[in-house]
């Protein structure tokens, strides 16, 4: 048997100055700076060593403590006021953060205790199964993709002629979409298309089922590896009316 | 309807539905009755529960009432039903909380509390329909602003979101961490006047802090709701 390195994964740069200022029994509103950037340098030092990838918030953490330290060093002569603020301000930043993250540390740790349903306590279990029971397989979007393209082999390419351009709507279309799955409660990938008279045609409904996706009115599942690709929906219909109405209203600002 | 008669309706009432019931729920589905009358059927209900050596109790859930499994019954209620609840890692717990409190509230906000990226926990819980997207922020690139769920409600045993802690509440728990670990450390201006109740809770707060930084994941809610269509978490 192998030994056995144990290594406290932490939550980040925060989580781990907290962790060192516990350990140092020291207060978060007078952290000694200058020990506390040692050790928060030593443990990412570490921590490389032992090849964990560092995010890069480690190392933006760490040039703020550097630049907190720099700031406190320099004999307050040499300062100018303005520096000296800025210094004092960053380090007070620094110790507003820490104090708001332990707040969240302890509302999560809360939260954790409560009587947590199928956890500490059950209930009847409702008609509806949650997905994560069966096991489909969640899908990419690079799946969708390549069944969109076996869509498309039905329709010929871009055509020479012209043709006056319906206007298709990619809202309108999804909110078809949605009431196709209500109606029907999950529908095959390749039928969303069967109405489809043009590629123009295929490809609003493949951005509109992209949306539905994205804002998680919907979901694709497959049931087994290449086996037909199942659009069911995720939301009642008023909730997901509700969520495309909050999507239009973001259109409707910028872009 | 009879006192005794209008109980009895109400449990089977709660039994057949698949998730909290409202008062106004119970009220017309039993016709014939005032809410105050089924609002005492309830309380006697959940006393004859508590009290008389049951195996369920009568819960306040998700701005409903649900029967639920005795928290000490747990281990066996397990063991039958062999499910392996999913389990929420403390980033999972982390982010949850900073939403719970802080809804509606963007991307952007959480990672600047959290301090790292957030982008694979907001997946993961809207995933498990503990969050959601509320609207979006009126500032440059629209993010989307998160809220927390029904279900979020139901898997935490929250009435409501009122019900949750005050942040107040949870920095005198703070506070009391602190003195807990530094009694010779700073006299805190407002320590608290009680000295029983700092006593209690700082108790509490050094068994959690016990097991801090060391990343355990326990079992969670599996987040099997069901989709409610009304919306309890926005007041």
């Amino acid at each position: 048997m192998a030994v056995q390195v144990q290594l406290k994964i932490y939550e980040g740069p925060l989580d781990l100055l907290l962790h060192l200022i516990r350990k140092n029994e020291i207060s978060i509103v007078d952290i000694p700076i200058a020990s506390i950037t040692e050790q928060y340098l030593a443990y990412l030092e570490l921590m490389q060593g032992l090849d964990l990838d560092l995010s890069g918030e480690y190392l933006v953490m760490a040039a703020t403590l550097l630049h907190i330290k720099s700031k406190t060093l320099l004999p307050p002569e040499e300062e100018e006021g303005e520096e000296d603020d800025e210094g004092l301000d960053s380090r007070e930043a620094l110790v507003r953060r820490l104090l708001e993250y332990e707040r969240f540390k302890n509302a999560a740790r809360e939260l954790e205790e409560r009587e947590i349903l199928n956890r500490d306590v059950f209930a009847r279990r409702g008609r509806s199964t949650p997905v994560t029971e069966v096991s489909f397989e969640q899908l990419s979007v690079f799946d969708l993709v390549s069944a969109l393209q076996k869509v498309l082999e039905r329709f010929p390419g871009p055509s020479v002629h012209t043709v006056v351009q319906e206007t298709a709507s990619v809202r309108e279309r999804m909110t078809l979409i949605l009431d196709t799955l209500h109606r029907r409660s999950s529908v095959q990938f390749h039928e969303l298309f069967d109405a489809a008279r043009s590629r123009m045609d295929v490809v609003v409904t493949f951005l509109a089922l992209l949306e539905l996706i994205r804002i998680r009115a919907v979901h694709a599942v497959q049931k087994e590896r290449l086996g037909p690709i199942v659009m069911e929906p995720m939301l009642s219909l008023s909730e997901a009316n509700a969520a495309l109405e909050v999507d239009a209203q973001g259109d409707e600002y910028g872009e | 309807m009879e006192s005794d008669r209008l109980r009895a309706v109400i449990e089977s009432l709660l039994f057949a539905a698949d998730g909290p019931v409202s008062a106004e729920r119970l009220q017309n589905a039993v016709g014939e009755v005032a809410r105050r009358e089924v609002i005492d059927a309830l309380e006697a209900l959940r006393h004859e529960y508590e009290h008389t050596g049951r195996g369920l109790r009568l819960v306040e859930v998700a701005n409903g009432y649900q029967l639920r499994t005795a928290k000490e019954h747990a281990e066996f209620v397990r063991r039958l039903t062999a499910v392996r609840p999913a389990r929420m890692s403390r980033a999972n717990l982390e982010t949850l909380a900073i939403i719970a409190y802080r809804q509606p509230v963007t991307r952007a906000e959480i990672e600047e509390i959290r301090g790292v990226n957030v982008d694979g926990v907001v997946a993961t819980l809207l995933e498990r329909r503990m969050i959601r997207i509320v609207a979006r922020k009126d500032v440059a690139g629209k993010p989307f602003l998160y809220g927390t769920t029904r279900e979020f409600l139901e898997a935490f045993n929250l009435k409501d979101l009122a019900s949750l802690p005050t942040l107040e509440e949870m920095e005198d728990m703070t506070r009391a961490l602190r003195d807990a670990e530094d009694p010779g450390g700073q006299p805190e201006k407002d320590a608290a006047e009680d000295d029983g109740k700092v006593e209690a809770s700082a108790d509490a707060a050094e068994d959690t802090a016990e097991d801090h930084g060391d990343g355990n994941a326990e079992e969670y809610g599996d987040g099997a709701g069901h989709a409610g269509s009304e919306d309890p978490t926005r007041e």
